[in-house]
């Protein structure tokens, strides 16, 4: 049998960057700003949002929310009033443990891009895969909680590394745990030192405000920045 | 955990890349930041290219260690632990200058001419694993 060798020399996830890529392009072209919001399941994801979809001084916020099934996360945030798309991805897509570039286009026609400045896409809670996959976002979010313990950074490090900014989420619950904050702070930086993080709690507000300004300067940042 | 996402991305690369040859051998370069498991990469490849041109192709995974460098200090050196500032002057400003590849580097194919059913699906079947 005669075999040939054929170079490919391609990065396995090029197919899936060059549907971020045209996501982007319409982001761009509708002067939207992008924030892939990621986690793990129940680090407060959907709290947080609640927290500031409404009171973003002025920027107006739509959510794309990707669950692996039902609609609970969208029903709590449609009940705020911001538009919110569903993106399930068992219906169709396999029961994708993360949301991709594809994924992301295939819902596009039904978010109101002309009539928000900022869309912010909660991600399917899941540590590793959605930092594989770009979805044509601005910048990457992720939550992590104070409960998950101290060392989450160091044993998923290419989620921590992937992210521009970090919330240290549930700050409230530490007088009842034994982790030390400056300990998670710390294993945060050593993977990735040029994150920002902010200490956050989406139950009693605290550290909110800085956060909501922290999206705030995203979206005005663009808005003056030359087209 | 993320290497049934990875496998599929890697299988559609290939058969996009196969025109329709069979494949015999895929050759990939995996830089050691992107956490794979080879072992768990083996076994969803060998899943997820049932019934395409891949089937029973060999997966060949090259290991390319992490090197950072610091932009301040010049400074490079290779990590085997998630420590990502500067030895050195402690500075943030580092790069990864090898360890993040996810690349498929070259396939072999056997030509078109030569795919008679069973034979050669028979000889690319003792490869994998």
């Amino acid at each position: 049998m005669h075999r040939t060798k054929v170079k490919v020399v391609t990065d396995a996830l090029d197919a899936n960057n060059t549907i971020a890529h045209a996501n982007r392009h319409d982001f761009d072209h509708a002067g939207v700003t992008v924030v892939n919001f990621m986690s793990a399941p129940g680090a407060g994801k959907t709290t947080l949002l609640e927290r500031i979809v409404t009171e973003l001084d002025g920027v107006r916020v739509g959510v794309l929310e990707g669950d692996v099934a039902g609609s609970y996360d969208a029903d709590r945030l449609s009940a705020l009033h911001v538009p919110v798309t569903q993106l399930n991805t068992d219906a169709g897509f396999g029961g994708e443990c993360h949301l991709d570039a594809n994924m992301v286009r295939s819902a596009l026609h039904e978010v109101p891009l002309g009539e928000i400045d900022m869309l912010i896409i909660e991600n399917v809670g899941n540590l590793v895969c959605p930092a594989e996959f770009r979805v044509g976002e601005d910048v990457r979010i992720m939550a992590t909680s104070v409960t998950e313990g101290e060392e989450k950074p160091l044993k998923y490090p290419l989620m921590f590394r992937a992210c521009e900014l970090v919330l240290v989420n549930k700050i409230d619950l530490i007088p009842h745990l034994d982790v030390s904050l400056d300990r998670i702070l710390h294993n945060i930086d050593s993977v990735n030192p040029k994150a920002e993080t902010m200490c956050v709690s989406a139950r009693t507000g605290e550290g909110i405000d800085a956060w909501k300004t922290w999206m705030g300067d995203l979206v005005r940042r663009r808005a003056g920045a030359p087209a | 955990m993320h290497e049934l996402a990875l496998g599929t991305a890697i299988v559609d690369t290939v058969v996009a890349h196969a025109d329709e040859r069979r494949v015999t051998a895929v050759y990939m370069r995996i830089g050691r930041l992107r956490q794979v498991v080879p072992d768990s990469l083996l076994f969803y490849f060998e899943i997820l290219s049932k019934d395409t041109v891949v089937e029973g192709a060999r997966l060949e995974l090259e290991l390319i260690p992490a090197r950072l460098r610091c932009a301040p200090c010049a400074r490079e050196w290779e990590v085997d632990m998630p420590a990502f500032r500067c030895p050195t002057c402690s500075g943030a400003d580092v790069t990864a200058v090898s360890g993040e590849e996810f690349e498929v580097e070259s396939i072999d194919v056997s030509d078109a001419s030569d795919v008679s059913d069973g034979s050669d699906k028979e000889a690319a079947c003792t490869a994998p694993r």
